[in-house]
């Protein structure tokens, strides 16, 4: 089977299930024609890779064990550049390592999916989900100037859609897409409507690796150029693609209409704040939620034109202030930004970021009187 | 066979074959990595599997093989190359496969991915160039320089204690049940590149078997990194390269 002829399945029906936010990651991709999986065992992602040992003799994929990350990713180097549809997952250490392979697949323009099941750091850390790889998921993470498209799910349900969402997008940009999620939404249940398999389209992938033919040149797949004016030129077009990959910017803003107070949260910690924004609002605080469901490209603008109504705007994280940077890009000044974050695998409470809501809220009337 | 020269009244001798691209190489006089290149790429050619086969490259003198070799080839990160062989591979299981490395490549940065490569028995093929120097980055110690061998980073010579030993990886790999073919060859003359091709063609025969992995090491100089003369480079080698590492077949399959 050449890695780019679409992989049929005996057609699996669109279904509701109740799963694990691993494993119903791990069910879409098989859904998605995944072709191929390398990856190795970490706290909280490790039923992915048992969830493809288990389904691989039902269906026609390849799915590996590696010996490290390290090596994990480069055999998805390997198998993109072949033209596969191919993903990889782990946990926040394990991602560390696999900068390099994803830096090299950036620069050569290889399709991949790379899902990072976030726990809390740094170092080996805790096993207990955090959002502390908001940084190195958004802003490059390995070397050199590049950009990873960047989905955060935020229920068991979108860990399922952003599969299909990421692999489209990876072969739309020639691109890694990172899926940013943490191991509460790992390991949670919850109902999910899977899609059927082979609703994702293939694509004609020419620059693949497949054994060239006397009727083409032959297919180069390479992040080296000694020459600084080409490797400028490969800069510069991958800027262009990132500059391009700004249109797929996702977000949403739920709560009140004209708000006075923004949070912006993303992933688990955006449904721990929408409870908060409803104790605020019995407590008459009119307080909207902005969600970013891309990390990168990020909804500047959409944070930005909620300045005009909001007073405040209140950044919700589970690490110690990252995304925040970017929020404060975006209010550029305008407004006041607040933080409040818990680190270390420790989850916010409602109450935690009512509080803060409360005190944003008495600190704008004392100076407003 | 086909072959790229074009014909006049002439007899033809010597011609470049369809794959191994016009282009000078960059290697230095008398280094072995030239040869090495062109002895694969004639087994490739004579074997009619150019549209079958996909490369890969690794970091160190050879990272630009990819300018010379005229098949579909993917540059590798140092010492990952027969990870992302794996990953050709498994994909594309009818397809001819290999890897081309160093010593620094596949002994040191990738010894982990060299030795579960071959532990799974990945049906590629493996071709280890041992020159027992960094040529790349300027001649410093590898993991195959020998005891006393002076390199920039070993001035006074590798010393055992605060270097470690040459590390035989080819004896090492051969002990692996995941290894199909292993042999150490060289490029020192003519005779040599002869099995050097045969050990090529066989690898390349062995392949679609899917028995595991074939595994080549060329013991190979470096006349640069060891600041000689090529033939002078070519003595030393043999006197001190070829007892530590013999020339011979260290595996072979048991019936074909
Ligand atoms: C991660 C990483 N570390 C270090 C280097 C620098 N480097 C390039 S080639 C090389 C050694 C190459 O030696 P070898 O594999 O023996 O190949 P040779 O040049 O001798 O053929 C090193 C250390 C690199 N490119 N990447
Ligand atoms: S530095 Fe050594 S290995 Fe590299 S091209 Fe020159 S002689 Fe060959
Ligand atoms: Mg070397």
């Amino acid at each position: 089977m050449e890695p780019t002829s679409q992989r049929v399945d005996s057609s699996t029906q669109a279904e509701t299930r109740l799963m694990k936010g691993n494993e119903a990651l791990a069910e879409a991709a098989i859904r998605s024609g995944m072709q191929a999986y390398f990856g190795y065992p970490i706290t909280p992602q490790s039923e992915i890779l048992e969830y493809f040992t288990a389904e691989a003799p039902k269906h026609n994929f390849v799915v590996l064990q590696a010996e490290s990350e390290l090596a994990a990713i480069n055999m998805v180097y390997g198998a993109g550049g072949a033209g596969a549809r191919v993903m990889t997952s782990s946990s926040s250490p394990g991602i560390s390592l696999m900068q390099e392979g994803i830096s090299y697949m950036a620069s050569a323009e290889i399709p991949c999916l790379v899902v990072n099941v976030q726990r809390g750091g740094p170092g080996l850390g805790t096993i207990q989900p955090a959002q502390g790889d908001y940084f190195q998921a958004t802003k490059g993470g390995g070397h050199g100037d590049y950009r990873l498209l960047v989905l955060a799910p935020a229920s068991v349900q979108e860990m399922a859609d952003f599969v299909f969402d990421g692999f489209r997008l990876a072969d739309k940009y020639r691109t890694p897409v990172l899926i940013l999620a943490d191991g509460a939404l790992g390991q949670m249940m919850e109902k999910v409507v899977l899609p059927p398999s082979g609703s994702l389209p293939f694509i004609d992938k020419p620059w693949a690796t497949t054994g060239k033919p006397a009727s083409r040149e032959r297919n180069i797949l390479t992040s080296l150029h000694m020459e600084p004016e080409k490797m400028e030129e490969i800069n510069v077009k991958l800027q262009d693609k990132y500059r391009k990959m700004q249109q797929e910017v996702r977000y949403e803003v739920i709560g009140a209409e004209n708000p006075e107070m923004v949070i912006v949260a993303f992933g688990l910690t955006a449904r721990i704040c929408l409870k908060a924004i409803e104790l605020a609002k019995e407590r008459g605080i009119k307080v909207a939620l902005l969600r970013p469901i891309t990390l990168y490209p990020f909804p500047y603008d959409a944070i930005a034109r909620l300045t005009s109504t909001a007073y405040a705007f209140l950044t919700v994280e589970m690490n110690a202030g990252q995304m925040v940077e970017d929020v404060r890009l975006a209010v550029n000044g305008k407004r006041p930004v607040y933080f409040k974050g818990r680190m270390g695998g420790m989850i916010p409470s409602p109450e935690d970021v009512l509080l803060e809501i409360e005190t944003i809220a008495e600190k704008q009337q004392t100076t407003t009187v | 066979m086909e072959s790229a020269a074009t014909t006049n009244h002439m007899e033809i001798v010597y011609e470049r074959p369809v794959t191994l691209t016009d282009t000078p190489m960059h290697y230095c006089p008398g280094c072995g990595h030239g040869v090495v290149h062109r002895v694969l790429m004639e087994v490739i050619n004579e074997m009619g599997i150019q549209d079958r086969t996909v490369g890969v490259a690794p970091v160190g003198c050879s990272v630009f093989a990819y300018n010379y070799m005229n098949v579909d080839m993917q540059e590798a990160a140092h010492g990952r190359a027969s990870a992302v062989a794996t990953g050709i591979k498994r994909v594309l299981p009818e397809k001819y496969v290999y890897s081309y490395q160093g010593d620094g490549d596949l002994a040191a940065i990738g010894t982990g991915e060299t030795i579960h490569t071959v532990n799974r028995g990945e049906n590629i093929l493996m071709i280890f160039i041992n020159n027992a120097i960094y040529g790349m980055t300027g001649g410093q110690m590898a993991p195959t320089s020998i005891l006393g061998q002076v390199t920039s980073t070993t001035p006074y010579g590798r010393k055992s204690d605060l270097n470690g030993f040459p590390l035989k990886i080819t004896d090492l790999v051969t002990q692996l049940p995941g290894a199909y073919y292993v042999t150490r060859q060289s490029v020192h003359t003519a005779a040599a590149v002869r099995k050097l091709k045969k050990a090529i063609e066989a690898s390349f025969k062995y392949q679609p078997l899917k028995k595991g992995t074939c595994f080549i090491e060329v013991v190979s100089n470096c006349p640069s990194g060891w600041k000689m003369t090529p033939i002078e480079a070519n003595a030393w080698m043999e006197k001190n390269m070829f007892p530590l590492y013999p020339i011979g077949d260290l595996k072979v399959p048991k019936q074909n």
